[in-house]
């Protein structure tokens, strides 16, 4: 599963990001698959993308609302709301673990070896208030004479968007070199600081500051296709926490917000069968019950 | 034999959120995103 897991996250990569004539057009890719949303943070600004990142594109549309309302114009972001709700319904976080090209990045920079130490798991509610704060209040809240806002988690904060984006396009169009300031080197630094935990600890950005996981994480009870606990097969043995990328105990909370539906508690760690995943309800696949009695 | 009862909910979910989507697409938005998408903003991605 894990190695399946991994084809998906590179098929998915390539097809969000499948436009490589970039480095001789020296442009992004402007076709109609633009319309298109990426299931995962994956700037559009990138040279090499063919879809749309919701979280770009609502903060977008959030930013102009009153200026668009100005001209009768009702783009109240309904569409990528719609999308990423009906992508979130089907998976919820399961985006997260098989379909997002940042959170990939974070996992194969986990591989780098050096000292790992867990998240503090007060952290992840910090997404929670980028989310509100920087997606949907700032650019809602804080416009400017012509009732303008910015999308202010793209523009300060967005590591993925720095990473797909800002720097692939100073090596496209040198030119644009010389319009880098203060602003460009704070979301370098986010980056570095970013790409530096990645190698101490699992999935930072997924698990602390990133607001489309936030988004996602609200789909946990109510999502199609999620991993399920049989209560009468499980030992409380806590197996299941060593193995888990984001922190989760799931024993103790199987609908956990941060669980990205990776499997690796129901394939390498549960002994017991307990684990299975689902659909509606419905179950597709167990953990393989290993020669082992139940204590 | 374990008795598998199937989930409503998520299926409310996901026609709310595809009504939203279809709100979205009578609105024109689509084609708002799309122009939106098409250019290189930027300032979103820290330069200039």
């Amino acid at each position: 599963m894990e190695l399946a897991r991994k084809w998906v996250q590179i098929v998915i990569g390539f097809l969000t990001n499948g436009y490589w004539a970039f480095p001789f057009t020296r442009t992004i890719y402007q076709g109609p698959l633009k319309v298109v949303c990426s299931p995962g943070l994956n700037c559009y600004s990138c040279p090499a993308s063919t879809t749309y990142c919701p979280i770009g594109a609502i903060q977008q549309l959030i930013a102009g609302i009153r200026f668009n309302l100005g001209l009768g114009q009702y783009y109240l972001g309904w569409y990528v709301l719609g999308c990423i709700g009906v992508v979130g319904g089907f998976l919820g976080r399961m985006v997260c673990g098989w379909a997002c090209p940042f959170g990939f990045v974070q996992e194969i920079i986990h591989k780098i070896p050096g000292p790992k130490f867990k998240i503090p798991r007060i952290l992840r509610y910090v997404k929670y208030i980028i989310l509100s704060v920087m997606v949907i209040l700032l650019p809602l809240l804080a416009v400017n004479e012509f009732d303008m806002g910015d999308p202010w988690f793209c523009k300060y904060v967005c590591p993925a968007g720095t990473l797909e984006a800002g720097l692939p396009m100073l090596v496209i169009q040198p030119d644009l070199r010389a319009a880098i300031g203060h602003l460009f080197f704070n979301k370098l630094a986010i980056l570095i600081f970013f790409v530096v935990w990645s190698i101490m600890a699992s999935r930072p950005f997924c698990r602390v500051a990133c607001p489309l996981g936030a988004f996602y994480a609200l789909f946990s009870r109510v999502r199609l296709v999620r991993l399920r606990l049989n209560r009468e097969k499980c030992t409380d043995c806590g197996a299941c926490h060593q193995v888990c990328p984001m922190g989760v105990k799931f024993n103790e909370s199987p609908n956990d917000a941060e669980c990205i539906t990776c499997m690796a508690c129901m394939e390498r760690a549960c002994k017991y069968g307990a684990i299975s995943l689902e659909v509606g309800g419905l179950p597709l696949h167990s953990s393989p019950l290993r020669k082992t009695t139940k204590s | 034999m374990t008795k598998h009862k199937i989930r409503k909910l998520p299926l409310f979910t996901l026609i709310f959120f595809l009504l939203l989507f279809m709100a979205g697409v009578i609105s024109g938005e689509p084609s708002r995103v799309l122009e939106q998408s098409r250019q290189i903003c930027l300032s979103c991605i820290g330069i200039g």
